[in-house]
């Protein structure tokens, strides 16, 4: 099964209209540990991938995953272009590979995960956007099939970043910081979220 | 000379990596080709796949490219273009870690030279080595 066209490009909308009304506070965020400039990078990125949102949803879904991950990786710039277009290119893949969605949504989302930890050479923990991916996945992985799933994910998905406050950061330009870093959510963290609630209300059906 | 290695310097600053650029070129003149980028789209401060891509493409080299980065995006982006190159090009670049001015200096001067690809990493690499 793929997913339909119709909820695929309502999935790309809202993710670039919430990363575009967010832009301000994710700048916000980056200002205090890092350069300042996530938020106009993901708006950036996103608004690229929303201007072609009808030709990427006609696309089967592992493509359509993939042109979503090429058109970040060449339009956010900043170390976060690489990072999410890597999760979308190897959830792409992963979907190419012969999985079928829904049933195997957890590794699709898994292999995008894993894409992310190699490329930063991270893992949760290091006050970045993992720290939203991996719980999100473990809540994916636990509670697949089960009702009010997208619920509890936009709630892990708050949560997670929420606790990325209390931590050092260790990788990405944060690390400059060290422990000063503490105190301050992590942007690529909230990004992340951004992106799990946009995914997760269309799925709720408030596309 | 085309049969040297190239020196790629990727900036998140266009005016730092034309400056390296500027100090590589009056070190060792016109025996190495050098290309270079800095800063995102706007004209801001950044780094940019497709940017890194073109340098990349425009002094190619089968001998190799050394790339000299700057900040954490400039590498990540610098990987990412390096595995966007088609399969056979992507073992013959490498990114140096290396200060960005001093290992481009570095770099080149061992590419002029006439030095292999591991030989200009390692060059460069020197400045890092504890």
């Amino acid at each position: 099964m793929e997913v339909a066209p119709s909820m695929l490009q309502a999935m790309i909308v809202r993710t670039a209209d919430r990363i575009a009304a967010r832009c301000e506070e994710l700048c916000a965020l980056d200002w205090a540990i890092g350069d300042g400039d996530h938020g106009t990078n993901m708006k950036r990125g996103w608004n690229a991938v929303g201007a072609t949102a009808a030709d990427i949803a006609a696309m089967p879904t592992g493509d359509a995953l993939s042109a979503i991950g090429r058109t970040l990786v060449m339009t956010v710039g900043g170390a976060s272009g690489p990072l999410y277009g890597s999760f979308f290119l190897a959830a792409g893949a992963a979907v190419k590979q012969g999985l079928r969605l829904p049933e195997d949504l957890v590794d699709v989302f898994a292999a995008g995960v894993q894409s992310v930890g190699a490329r930063g050479r991270s893992r949760a923990g290091e006050k970045t956007m993992l720290d939203v991916l991996v719980p999100v996945l473990d809540t994916l992985r636990a509670g697949m099939g089960q009702p009010g799933l997208t619920a509890k994910v936009k709630g892990v998905a708050r949560t997670s970043a929420e606790l990325t406050a209390a931590m050092v950061a260790t990788k990405g330009r944060a690390a400059y910081l060290g422990p000063r870093s503490v105190g301050h959510v992590d942007p690529g963290a909230r990004s992340s979220c951004l992106i799990v609630e946009a995914i997760c209300d269309c799925l709720e059906g408030r596309a | 000379m085309s049969g040297n290695v190239g020196i790629v310097i990727v900036s998140h600053s266009f005016d730092v990596a034309k400056g390296a650029a500027d100090m590589v070129r009056h070190m060792v003149g016109e025996e190495v080709r050098v290309a270079f980028c800095g800063g995102n789209a706007e004209g801001g401060l950044g780094t940019d796949v497709s940017l890194i891509l073109n340098a990349i493409g425009s002094i190619w080299s089968p001998k190799g490219l050394a790339i000299m980065v700057d900040l954490g995006g400039a590498e990540t982006n610098s990987e990412m273009a390096v595995e966007m190159l088609p399969v056979e090009k992507r073992s013959s670049v490498v990114i140096c870690n290396a200060p960005i001015v001093e290992g481009a200096v570095m770099a080149a001067a061992e590419a002029a030279g006439g030095g292999s690809l591991e030989r200009v990493r390692a060059a460069a690499e020197e400045l890092s080595a504890r």
